[in-house]
C-alpha cells in the first residue's frame, strides 16, 4: 500500500533546540511532535494522536528558555529559536509529582503500560501522602452489558468527553461536572447511560488511558480473575455491517471477544467506531458460547438481559 | 447535535422564567437538525441565574428545556451549573445565607465558625453555607443572602445569620475611603451621588471621554502608554501594550471586558469603586472601546456584589439613555455599548481566560496561553480585559495628562494605588495612596496594632510579611525586591494573638475549594497541600511532610495551567519560611508519627 501524498499548503520550517540539539520541524508542529520525531521520550496521559490537545494532565511539561513556568509539550507549538530542555531535574520533579498525585488519588492498576512504566521511571511514591489522603471514591456504574464506568480510575484527561463531543462522535452525552477534586465525568444529573444521549459508539472506551471505561466482558473477566493476557489474540478484520470499511481489532480470550478496537492510524476510523462495529459482535461468539453453555450453563448470559 | 431522550415537562413557573431569560425555542418543530443560526450559548449562565433566582434550583426538566432552547447539550449545561457555588441542582430552602469564613472575617471578634447546614427564619427553613471571602472585609463578619422564588432578592449583611435575615432592604453601611495624596480614583466616592449622571458630570465626569474623542485613538494610546499604567488585578501588565495590541489587530470584531470578579480574599476595593463611582467605569470602558475599536463591552461582576451590580446596571442604562452609550457615543458617530454579566461564585473566573469561558457559557476553566486575549479573547476575538481599578485610572490619565500622572509614585509604578486594608485594624477600609507609600505608613493610617503577628500582602495568593519587615515601599519593584507581591492590593492584618496556623490552613482550604479541577497539579496538589497543613497543625505530621510541602509547591507553581495553581503555595510557603507555624502542635521534634 503506498503512502498518501500530502497536498496541503507547504509549511515553513522552524528550527528549535531540544536538549541542546538542533531540530527542524514544519511550522505548526508541537514541541511533542518534535521531541518524538527526535526520539525523546515525553510522557503523556491526556494527549492522543486523534484529539486536539487539552494539556490538562501536565505530565508532558518541558523547560522553555525565557518562560517563567514549565510549558506543556503536547499543545505548545514550536516557534523559531525555541530552546527546550526535556530532561533536567526541574522537569523531572514536576512530572514525578503529576504522576504521583494521580497515583495517590485514583487506581492506576489498569492504566496503559506506558503510564505504569513512567510511574516507576520517575520514582513516584504515592504512599507518602498518608493513609488518610482523599481519594476518588465512586461506585462502579454498570447499567448494561456493553460497558462499565469505573470512575475510581478516572484521571480526568477529558479524552472521553472530547471523543463523545467535537473530536469524534458529536453526541455530547458526557461532560465534566462539579469542580476541583470533586469534578467528575457525568451525564446530566448523572442519569444512567440509557437515559442519556449516549449512542454506545464506545469511542470513549477507545481513548480511556486508565481502564475507567471498559467493556463489560473485559470487566467481568478481570473481576473473576480469569483475565489472561498470555492466552489472548488480536485479530484484525473489516467490519461487516456497512460499506465504509472500518478496520476492527477483535481482542479474544478463549475464543470469545471481550474488546473491539480500531487502529488509531486507520484512515477511515482514526480509532473510532460506531455501536455496530464496537459492540455488534455477539453473532461471532456462537460456538464458544455453545461450548461454554455445555460446560457451565450459568456462565452464559444473554447480552440483552440486565445483570 | 445530541439526541434528546425525553424528560418530563418543566413547570409553568420554569417556562415563564425561561421565556424571560432566553425567549422561546428557536425551532419548536424539528429538534433533530443542526441549525446554523447565531450561537446563543452565552445566554446559558444568565438563564441559569434566572432559574436559580426565580425557582430556587435548576431542575432536570428546566435544564432540558433550557438546553433545547439554546441548542446546548444537557451534559455540558449540567457541567456548567455544577461549576458554580451560587447555583444549585438539588431542591433546597429558598433562602440561603452564605457566611464568610475567610481570612479577614476569621479574626474579627464577632466571627463565629459555622458548621453549615440549616437554620430557620420563623417557620421557614434557611440554608446556611460557609463561604469564601465575600469582599466585605471592611464590615466583618460578612454575610450574603440569596432568596429565590416570589420576592427573590440578594443582599449583604454584617453579624450573625439572624442579623443577615433581618437586614433585607437595609441600606449598606458607607465604606471608609481614605486618600493620602491625590484622590484620583476615590474623589467622587461619598461625594457625588452614584446614581446620578448629573452629579457625575458636575464632578468632572465625561470630560475624559470628550478629550479622548477629540484626541483620537492614536493619541489616547500614546497617552495611556506614556502614563506607565500597569494592571491592578495582580499581574501588573502594562495597559498601553494591551490596548495597542488590540487596536492594531487585523480582526474587526473586538471586545472590551472589565474584570469585576473581585474574589481574592481580603480584597474589596473594586466593590467600593463599583458601588461608589459606577459611571467612572462606564466612561473608562467607553474610552477603551472607542480607542481600540471595539463596539461591545462586558462587565463581569461577581455574584456576591448585588449592590455594585445594581448600580453599574443603572449607570449603563442611564448612560445609554443620555447618549453616552449606543450607536452614537456622545455624538461621535462611533458605536459602543456595555452589557453587565453576573458571576455565580467561582474565584477562578477572575482569571481572564476562565472569565471568557464563563461569559461564553462554558465551565470557568482557564485556557492555555498563548494565544493571549489580545489575539484570541472573548468569543475568540481580540479582547482588552482590564481590572476595575485599572480602568478607573484611564479618565484620570486623560484629565491630568500622562506627565502629571507619572509625577506621583515612581518611574516603574506611577500613579496611585488602592489598598483594601482589613483584619486586626482600627480603621478597615479602602486607602488610596501614592505608589511609593511604605507598608508601615499604610498600616499606621489604618490603625494596625503596633506589633501585629503578621500582615498578609496580596490575599491568599500573596505573601506574609513579618512585623519587623514592614518598612517596604509599596511599588511593584519595591515589593519584588523584598520577595513580596502587591497582588490585588489586599493588606490583611493579623494581631499578635491571632492563630496564624488557622489562617494558613484556611488559605489551603480556599485553594482546594476554588481549584477548577482542570489540571492535575492544582486539582490534586491543593488537596494534598491542605491535608499536609492539617496534619502539621493536628500533631500528626508524617516524616516526609516538610519535603512534601516543597514538592507540592514546585509542581503547582511550575506546572499548573493558570495563576491560581501558580500562586496556591505562595502564602503557605512564606508562612513556613517565616516560622509562623512554629508554635503549632506537632511542628516540632515530638510530633511525628511513623
Amino acid at each position: 500500500m503506498s503512502a498518501p501524498v500530502p497536498v496541503g499548503i507547504p509549511r515553513r520550517k522552524v528550527t528549535v533546540r531540544i536538549d541542546g540539539t538542533e531540530q527542524t520541524a514544519p511550522e505548526g508542529s508541537t514541541i511533542l511532535d518534535v521531541c518524538r520525531g527526535a526520539g525523546v521520550d515525553v510522557p503523556t496521559i491526556c494527549w492522543a494522536p486523534t484529539i486536539t490537545p487539552v494539556n490538562a494532565c501536565r505530565v508532558c511539561v518541558v523547560e522553555l528558555e525565557g518562560s517563567r513556568t514549565l510549558v506543556p509539550a503536547c499543545s505548545r507549538q514550536v516557534t523559531e529559536g525555541m530552546d527546550i530542555r526535556t530532561g533536567g531535574e526541574r522537569v523531572r520533579a514536576s512530572r514525578r509529582m503529576v504522576l504521583e498525585l494521580l497515583a495517590s488519588s485514583v487506581d492506576l492498576s489498569r492504566a496503559e503500560a506506558d503510564i505504569l512504566r513512567w510511574l516507576e521511571e520517575y520514582g513516584t511514591d504515592p504512599e507518602r501522602h498518608g493513609p488518610d489522603r482523599a481519594r476518588v471514591r465512586e461506585p462502579v456504574r454498570r447499567h448494561d452489558e456493553l460497558y462499565v464506568r469505573d470512575y475510581d480510575r478516572c484521571v480526568l484527561c477529558y479524552k472521553c468527553v472530547d471523543a463523545c463531543g467535537t473530536e469524534a462522535q458529536y453526541t455530547f452525552a458526557i461532560a465534566v461536572a462539579g469542580r476541583g477534586f470533586d469534578a467528575r465525568i457525568s451525564t446530566e444529573f448523572d442519569v444512567d447511560l440509557p437515559e442519556s444521549a449516549c449512542v454506545y459508539c464506545g469511542n470513549c472506551i477507545g481513548v480511556c488511558p486508565t481502564g475507567a471505561l471498559i467493556f463489560t466482558r473485559e470487566f467481568d473477566l478481570r473481576a473473576s480473575g480469569r483475565f489472561d493476557p498470555e492466552g489472548q489474540t488480536v485479530t484484525t478484520t473489516v467490519c461487516p455491517y456497512c460499506g465504509v470499511g472500518c478496520n476492527l481489532e477483535l481482542h479474544t480470550q478463549d475464543d470469545e471477544i471481550f474488546r473491539v478496537t480500531s487502529p488509531e492510524d486507520h484512515e477511515v476510523t482514526s480509532g473510532h467506531l460506531c455501536i455496530k462495529g464496537r459492540f455488534g459482535f455477539e453473532y461471532a461468539g456462537g460456538r464458544a458460547r455453545e461450548r461454554r453453555a455445555e460446560a457451565d450453563p450459568a456462565s452464559v448470559r444473554d447480552a440483552t438481559t440486565p445483570a | 447535535m445530541e439526541s434528546r431522550p425525553p424528560v418530563g415537562a418543566p413547570t409553568p413557573a420554569e417556562v415563564c422564567v425561561l421565556d424571560g431569560a432566553v425567549g422561546g425555542r428557536a425551532d419548536a418543530l424539528d429538534t433533530r437538525v443542526i441549525r446554523r443560526g447565531p450561537d446563543r450559548r452565552h445566554l446559558l449562565l444568565p438563564a441559569l441565574h434566572a432559574l436559580q433566582d426565580g425557582i430556587g434550583w435548576i431542575s432536570p426538566e428546566a435544564l432540558a428545556e433550557l438546553c433545547a432552547r439554546l441548542e446546548v447539550p444537557r451534559a455540558e449545561a449540567f457541567g456548567v451549573a455544577t461549576f458554580y457555588a451560587l447555583l444549585r441542582t438539588e431542591e433546597g430552602p429558598r433562602t440561603v445565607v452564605h457566611a464568610c469564613d475567610d481570612i479577614a472575617c476569621r479574626v474579627h471578634p464577632e466571627y463565629r465558625e459555622l458548621s453549615g447546614g440549616a437554620g430557620h427564619s420563623g417557620s421557614e427553613p434557611v440554608g446556611v453555607h460557609p463561604s469564601p471571602c465575600l469582599g466585605q472585609c471592611d464590615r466583618a463578619p460578612a454575610l450574603f443572602v440569596q432568596r429565590s422564588g416570589t420576592g427573590a432578592a440578594r443582599w449583604t449583611a454584617t453579624g450573625s445569620v439572624d442579623d443577615a435575615l433581618a437586614a433585607e432592604g437595609a441600606a449598606a453601611v458607607a465604606p471608609r475611603v481614605v486618600a493620602a495624596g491625590p484622590a484620583w480614583l476615590t474623589g467622587r466616592i461619598g461625594v457625588a451621588d452614584p446614581t446620578s449622571l448629573e452629579e457625575y458630570r458636575a464632578h468632572g465626569g465625561y470630560q475624559a471621554l470628550r478629550a479622548a474623542l477629540a484626541m483620537g485613538p492614536e493619541a489616547v494610546l500614546r497617552e495611556v502608554a506614556d502614563s506607565g499604567l500597569r494592571g491592578r488585578g495582580g499581574a501588573a501588565f502594562p495597559t498601553g501594550v494591551k490596548w495597542r495590541a488590540v487596536a492594531g489587530s487585523a480582526r474587526r470584531e473586538r471586545y472590551v471586558v472589565c474584570n469585576a470578579d473581585e474574589s481574592e480574599p481580603g480584597t474589596f476595593k473594586d466593590r467600593v469603586l463599583l458601588e461608589g463611582d459606577p459611571f467612572a467605569l462606564v466612561e473608562s470602558m467607553t474610552i477603551a472601546g472607542v480607542t481600540v475599536g471595539a463596539s461591545r463591552g462586558y462587565v463581569y461582576i461577581r455574584g456576591e456584589y448585588p449592590t455594585a451590580e445594581e448600580r453599574i446596571i443603572a449607570a449603563v442604562d442611564e448612560a445609554r439613555r443620555r447618549g453616552f452609550l449606543g450607536s452614537d457615543v456622545a455624538g461621535s458617530g462611533l458605536g459602543f455599548d456595555i452589557e453587565v454579566r453576573r458571576g455565580a461564585g467561582a474565584y477562578i473566573c477572575g482569571e481572564e481566560t476562565a472569565l471568557f469561558n464563563s461569559l461564553e457559557g462554558y465551565r470557568g476553566e482557564p485556557r492555555s496561553k498563548p494565544p493571549f486575549p489580545t489575539e484570541v479573547g472573548l468569543f475568540g476575538r481580540p479582547t482588552v480585559v482590564n481590572n476595575v481599578e485599572t480602568l478607573h485610572n484611564v479618565p484620570v490619565i486623560l484629565s491630568v495628562g500622562a506627565g502629571a500622572f507619572r509625577a506621583v509614585g515612581t518611574a516603574e509604578s506611577p500613579g496611585t494605588k488602592l489598598f483594601s486594608v482589613a483584619g486586626d485594624v482600627a480603621r478597615a477600609g479602602v486607602y488610596e495612596v501614592p505608589f511609593d507609600t511604605r507598608l508601615d505608613e499604610l498600616l499606621e493610617l489604618a490603625g494596625a496594632p503596633a506589633s501585629p503577628g503578621a500582615t498578609l500582602l496580596g490575599g491568599a495568593a500573596g505573601v506574609f510579611v513579618p512585623p519587623g519587615a514592614t518598612d517596604v515601599p509599596l511599588t511593584f519593584e519595591g515589593v519584588r525586591a523584598a520577595g513580596l507581591t502587591l497582588g490585588s492590593g489586599a493588606v490583611t492584618v493579623f494581631g499578635a494573638t491571632s492563630d496564624l496556623g488557622d489562617i494558613v490552613e484556611r488559605i489551603t482550604a480556599f485553594f482546594r475549594d476554588e481549584s477548577c479541577g482542570q489540571c492535575v497539579p492544582c486539582r490534586v496538589g491543593t488537596v494534598r497541600q491542605n491535608e499536609t497543613i492539617v496534619r502539621l497543625r493536628s500533631g500528626s505530621r508524617l516524616p516526609g511532610d516538610a519535603g512534601l510541602i516543597e514538592d507540592l509547591a514546585t509542581v503547582m507553581s511550575d506546572a499548573s495551567i493558570c495563576g491560581l495553581g501558580h500562586t496556591a503555595a505562595s502564602a503557605v510557603g512564606s508562612a513556613l519560611r517565616l516560622g509562623l507555624l512554629d508554635g503549632v502542635a506537632g511542628n516540632g521534634a515530638g510530633g511525628t508519627r511513623s
